[in-house]
């Protein structure tokens, strides 16, 4: 049985290793979000935002020539589909709402590629509250298209200077913030990583992916459950959503998609459970990638959402018990997968969820195995990257 | 004895702590500065252990770290220069740093190596009190290591009481909700905690930290505890002195002033 328990932790993994002047910020949300998230009627606005706003359910798939190619009975989950071109919503719509509850005025968040800081930006929008979003320097070089978006959807971008100058630094500065700030500030986090609650916060706001997938896979095969889901992780959210409500069904192999960079072994990857060891990244418990004296290394990646030295406990909990299975993909193999995908079924993906597709070359299954891909996030901010590949 | 615990017993008023980053700013600065400290009359050193990620701190210590990681330090450099510096000094030494640091160098060594090299006490703002309950308690006081864990202005009674039992050595009271190095403002709700912490009559003695920067800052904090702790104000200070030595000694004195008179 795969659960977390009172303290935080999957197995030995989670917690809440956080400073004291962030515990009264950490133990407000730690004693409130079941409460709020569980209420009649927070289920109800919630579930009217994901269906109206949102647009789900997203679409359960079954990709014909992609299937043919391969010999397998694949569907893919249209995360793409969703308000802002990615499942990030999902997570932004369920905290804005606990946040309100919580009588927040003023909401952060931190972003690496700059989906997670648009989906703040959109919800923050929608009610009307002050967005700060933190971006490594670095990134805001490199996404200056959602800079924009954020920008025009009335956010602040800051700066975080500190550091590597990415995704891990404006982590660190929204945490920052949070203790400049505990009372009347709400922390957006991004993904199933973080001081106890969050982990498991996001990945039950994510779970709606599988939730969803349960209900279209017994509609349109008669069976429920799939052999295989395939997700990519780099903080894990996605994956966490696509796995949640299938974590206790051992019938279904979970296949969990790292971002090797230019190779697991090359200084130059973000294949966080493949070179990682266990230790201590923003406020839990994990595997990250680390020097000898605990330093925290700096990842790379292609594609900004996986660039990022840790996973989320939950992630590190399933892999490392054997309950999910990790593959690494290079920038290259993500490539290649962005393009074949393009040709064969017209869908242009996300870089973050091309390596998923890829992991199809290197998974082992039996021919008319039905396999779920969570395509979680449309290509349109990555057409800088695949143009430079084209040429 | 523990020297954290013979400096309490012998002194309980104005005491010094001044933090500085190892490996800042030169990779073999820390036993000139920990001697020229001791000498210019500090009470206590806080000795940080440089980190990628220091969640707590603000820019002045972030950068400094990053400066020391550059240099080159590292825990078992670290820890030979405390020991060189431990021949020329008695004065009690801690070292801060977070938790992941001493997770990944073992904590047995950790704290051997501690013990080898004279350091008195360790501050990890990051370990959960009930984590250092369970698995580190026994070890610290086997070694006659001192912890000292931090409270501020939002940590509840309950968690206060649970922090003065498991803390040996003394009590880091932060002054305000923020992280290292901003200002501290002596205003009423401020004054209304140390008044409120002081009521509960603790069994540890305390120090107040973050925001203190200059003589009347430290002096302000000394009323309302047993000392105070300054860090983001002495690296500033390093970082424009050109003299080390001369430096710290104008800073130590400039904090001390009326206070010894």
């Amino acid at each position: 049985m795969i659960s977390i328990d009172e303290k935080g932790y999957y197995g030995k993994f989670g917690g809440a290793y956080i400073p004291e002047l962030l515990h009264p910020c950490v133990e407000e949300l730690r004693l409130n979000y079941e409460k709020i998230m569980t209420q009649p009627d927070f289920q109800e606005e919630f579930h009217h935002l994901l269906r109206d706003y949102v647009g789900r359910p997203t679409p359960l798939y079954f990709a014909k020539r992609y299937s043919e190619h391969f010999k397998a009975n694949i569907y893919f989950k249209r995360e793409d589909l969703c308000h802002t071109g990615a499942h990030k919503v999902n997570n932004t719509i369920g905290q804005i709402l606990v946040a309100q509850r919580l009588n927040k005025k003023r909401i952060i968040a931190e972003t690496g590629a700059g989906q997670h800081g648009v989906a703040t930006a959109t919800v923050c929008a929608l009610m009307g509250i002050e967005c700060i979003v933190y971006m490594g320097e670095k990134d805001i070089e490199r996404q200056a298209p959602n800079v924009k978006r954020m920008k025009m959807l009335g956010a602040e971008v800051r700066p975080a200077m500190s550091g590597s100058r990415t995704l891990k630094d404006a982590t660190n500065e929204a945490i920052r913030d949070w203790i400049n700030n505990p009372s009347d500030t709400h922390y957006i986090i991004g993904s199933v990583v973080g001081p106890h609650p969050y982990p498991e916060m996001v990945a039950r706001f994510q779970s709606v992916i599988s939730e969803e997938m349960k209900k279209q896979l017994l509609e349109k095969t008669g069976k429920a459950n799939p052999d295989a889901i395939i997700a990519c992780v780099g903080g894990g959210s996605n994956a966490a959503g696509a796995f949640y409500h299938y974590l206790n069904d051992e019938d279904v192999r979970l296949i969990a998609v790292e971002a090797a960079g230019l190779g697991v072994h090359s200084g130059e990857t973000a294949a966080t459970s493949a070179i990682g060891t266990e230790g201590v990244i923003h406020g839990s418990r994990t595997l990250l990638m680390q020097t000898q004296d605990g330093q925290i290394v700096e990842p790379y990646s292609i594609s900004a959402g996986l660039d990022y030295p840790g996973i989320g406990p939950l992630h590190a909990h399933l892999i490392s018990s054997g309950r999910a299975e990790a593959i690494s993909i290079t920038d290259k193999e993500a490539l290649d997968a962005a393009f074949f995908l393009s040709r064969t079924e017209g869908i242009i993906p996300a870089l973050e969820s091309a390596h998923a597709f890829a992991a199809m070359n290197h998974l082992d299954y039996n021919e008319g195995d039905t396999i779920v891909i969570n395509l979680s996030g449309r290509g349109d901010k990555d057409l800088a990257a695949y143009t430079q590949a084209l040429d | 004895m523990n020297r954290i615990k013979t400096l309490f017993q012998n002194k309980k008023e104005d005491i010094l702590n001044i933090y500085f980053t190892a490996g800042h700013p030169n990779l073999n600065d820390t036993a000139t500065i920990i001697r020229e400290l001791a000498h210019a009359g500090t009470d206590l050193i806080e000795v940080g252990m440089p980190y990628s990620d220091p969640l707590a701190d603000g820019l002045t210590i972030q950068q400094s770290s990053s400066v020391a990681l550059k240099n080159g330090m590292h825990l078992d450099l670290l820890f030979t220069q405390l020991k060189d510096a431990r021949q020329h000094t008695d004065i009690p030494l801690v070292l801060m740093g977070y938790f992941n640091q001493v997770l990944q160098y073992g904590p047995e060594k950790f704290i051997r190596q501690c013990v080898d090299s004279g350091v008195d006490g360790l501050i990890l703002p990051d370990l959960p009190l009930f984590e250092y309950e369970r698995d580190f308690k026994a070890l610290f006081e086997a070694n006659d290591i001192c912890i000292s864990f931090l409270i501020t202005p939002l940590t509840e009674d309950y968690r206060i009481r649970k922090v003065d039992e498991l803390t040996n050595g003394f009590i880091y009271m932060v002054s305000s909700n923020a992280t290292t190095g901003g200002k501290a403002d002596a205003d009423q709700q401020q004054i209304a905690y140390f008044n409120r912490i002081e009521k509960m009559g603790l069994n540890n003695p305390r120090l107040i930290g973050f925001g203190i920067s200059d003589h009347a800052s430290f002096s302000n904090a000394c009323q309302y505890a047993n000392g105070a702790i300054i860090g983001s104000a002495f690296i500033r200070n390093l970082e424009k002195e050109n003299d080390l030595r001369m430096g710290i000694h104008r800073f130590v004195s400039g904090i001390r002033q009326e206070v010894h008179q």
